[in-house]
Formats: structure tokens, C-alpha cells, sequence
């Protein structure tokens, strides 16, 4: 199946939740905010959101900015 | 009395804030925060990417600091509302700036699309702050919206050109309840103290200060000319006028009186 995450198509074989996800990209779930399908999903749900074909997928950070 | 800004319910010290943006480290720019002595700081909020290992920027903050996220990179009311809940749920608070710009030569804020942002956002809770060209009615529309302050832009981003738009600013100054701070273009200490002095509430800065040799001791210069010309502001700045006025007595010396 296909994902959008942050903007770009990625595809994945098997079912996987948000947090497999965060993993497998190896990122600190403390510095970064997850939005799936435009809703924002806190960290202690993200086991709870199983990955679908043509999910969105957004996951941004804090960086500089004026 | 001391001198207080107040703003979204909080009395404020400082009245110069501070954008993180283009600094060559986060340690050189924890230091600059450091020396500005800022109460306020804004951040940004991008898109991971997944393969660079880098430092969780508020790490590098004071945590005394007001973290105020930033929605640079919207293009319309949506979007930034859409980014101000992702800042808030980032755990950066609830104070936001509003930057929509379309523009990517001037970076010039689209007013009505912020003064869209501006209707959603403060009925949310959110302290809202927005970045816009000084207009007298469309400051009003947002303070009346519930801004909690209006930036006016002094001159185009990161363009370090000083106040061209000051006799619009100083028409915000005079007329708009909330605190005005002038954001942008300000591109040396003396351009933050011509701001205090027109009465303008604060400042904010980031790539005068940033881009800079020593960004520490700009930090400095910067804070020393806003508190002075916040404090020629309250001491009430002497009137102009175009023909000379003698500073020392005219009159009984050397010569006899003629008239």
C-alpha cells in the first residue's frame, strides 16, 4: 500500500501502526507532533492508528524561525 | 513602577523578541538569547526529515522564555490555523505568530487571510500575534478579532532595511489598543530605537542579530537600544523645529546690549 508522508509516496508492505512507523524512521516521538489524515494524533494513541492505503501522514518539529 | 509590557495576561520585562531562525548553532544562538535577555522567542515548525540527525532546537532555549511558534510557510487562513494547532500540540504553548505571505519575492503578509487566522485562532484560546502590513483598519479588525498585539512589518524580511514604513506605524501607535511591535526589516540597534521611540510597545528581530560576526554582542546592542529608546519614549522626546534654538544664554556677555 501507499502512504503520503510528508508529502512524498512511500510504500509499505505489511500493516503498521503509527508508532512502527515513528520507529522504523527512527525518530525521537519526543520532539515531533504526528497528523494522520489531518486530524493530530497524540503520542499515547499512535499504537492505536493501524496505517491505510492512501493515508496522510504529516510529522513536523520545531526548527529555527522568526 | 517598572516599566511592564502586557500582553496575552502576562507582564512581560522585555520588550525585545528574539527569532531563532539562521543562526550558524544552536549553542552560538542559546547564547544570543542569553545576552538579548528576551522574554519572548519564536520558533518554526517544519517537516521531519527522517534522515538528519539533528538537536531539538528547544533544548537551546531558555526555559524562562515564552516559546512563541510561528506559522511561516502558510499560504492562507487554513493553513495557518492548521499549523498554530500542530505548534500547540508540539507543547509549545498557546502564543502564536501569524505570518500568511504568498509573496516569495517581498514575503509581504496577505492581511485578509491573518485577519482570517486571527478569528479562529483567538476564539481558540490561542494568544495570537499577527505579522501584517500596517493598516490602520485591518489592525483594528484584528485587535478587535482578539489580537493579543499587531506587528506591523517595518520593511520586508530579513531585508535589513530599517522603518520605510514608519508614518503607517506610527498611525497603528496612535490609534490601535493593543501593543504594537514592529516585526521585520529592522536591521540595526538604532532601527529598534527608532521604533521605541515612536512609542512602539516592542520589537522583533532575528536576522540583524543572527547572520551578524558576533551575534552575542548584537544581542546586547540590541537590548541596550531598546531599553533606551523605550525609556526616550516615556521621558517624552523633545519637539523639532526648523530653525535654530540657543542651548546656552545669548545675552550678557563680552558685548553691550544693541536692542
Amino acid at each position: 500500500m501507499i502512504l503520503t508522508l510528508n508529502g512524498k509516496q512511500e510504500s509499505i508492505d505489511k500493516p503498521l501502526s503509527l508508532d512502527a512507523l515513528v520507529a522504523a524512521k527512527g525518530l525521537c516521538p519526543d520532539k515531533i507532533v504526528v497528523e494522520h489524515n489531518f486530524s493530530i494524533i497524540s503520542k499515547e494513541d499512535w499504537h492505536k492508528i493501524t496505517l491505510k492505503d492512501q493515508d496522510m501522514i504529516e510529522i513536523v518539529s520545531f526548527v529555527g524561525g522568526g | 513602577m517598572e516599566d511592564l509590557l502586557h500582553i496575552g495576561g502576562r507582564s512581560i520585562k522585555s520588550r525585545l523578541l528574539i527569532g531563532t531562525g539562521k543562526f550558524s548553532s544552536y549553542p552560538l544562538m542559546r547564547k544570543a538569547l542569553e545576552a538579548a535577555q528576551s522574554d519572548i522567542v519564536t520558533v518554526a515548525l517544519r517537516r521531519v526529515d527522517a534522515g538528519a540527525k539533528t538537536d531539538n532546537i528547544l533544548e537551546y532555549i531558555p526555559k524562562s522564555c515564552i516559546l512563541m511558534a510561528n506559522t511561516s510557510g502558510a499560504r492562507n487562513a487554513d493553513e495557518a490555523v492548521r499549523i498554530a494547532r500542530l505548534a500547540k500540540a508540539s507543547g509549545a504553548g498557546n502564543w502564536i505568530k501569524i505570518e500568511v505571505v504568498q509573496d516569495n519575492k517581498y514575503l509581504l503578509p496577505d492581511n485578509l487571510e491573518t485577519l482570517k487566522a486571527v478569528e479562529i485562532l483567538a476564539q481558540e484560546g490561542f494568544i495570537v500575534l499577527p505579522y501584517m502590513s500596517p493598516d490602520l483598519s485591518m489592525a483594528k479588525r484584528m485587535a478587535d478579532a482578539g489580537a493579543a498585539a499587531v506587528m506591523p512589518l517595518g520593511s520586508p524580511i530579513g531585508s535589513n532595511r530599517g522603518m520605510k514604513t514608519r508614518e503607517l506605524v506610527e498611525i497603528l501607535v496612535r490609534e490601535i489598543k493593543v501593543p504594537v511591535i514592529v516585526d521585520a526589516g529592522l536591521g540595526s540597534p538604532s532601527d529598534a530605537c527608532e521604533c521605541m521611540e515612536m512609542g512602539c510597545a516592542a520589537v522583533l528581530v532575528n536576522t540583524a542579530i543572527a547572520i551578524v560576526r558576533d551575534p552575542v554582542a548584537m544581542a546586547r546592542a540590541f537590548r541596550e537600544a531598546v531599553s533606551a529608546g523605550r525609556t526616550a519614549y516615556l521621558a517624552g522626546l523633545a519637539s523639532s523645529g526648523s530653525e535654530a534654538s540657543a542651548s546656552s544664554p545669548l545675552t550678557g556677555f563680552l558685548r553691550n546690549e544693541t536692542r
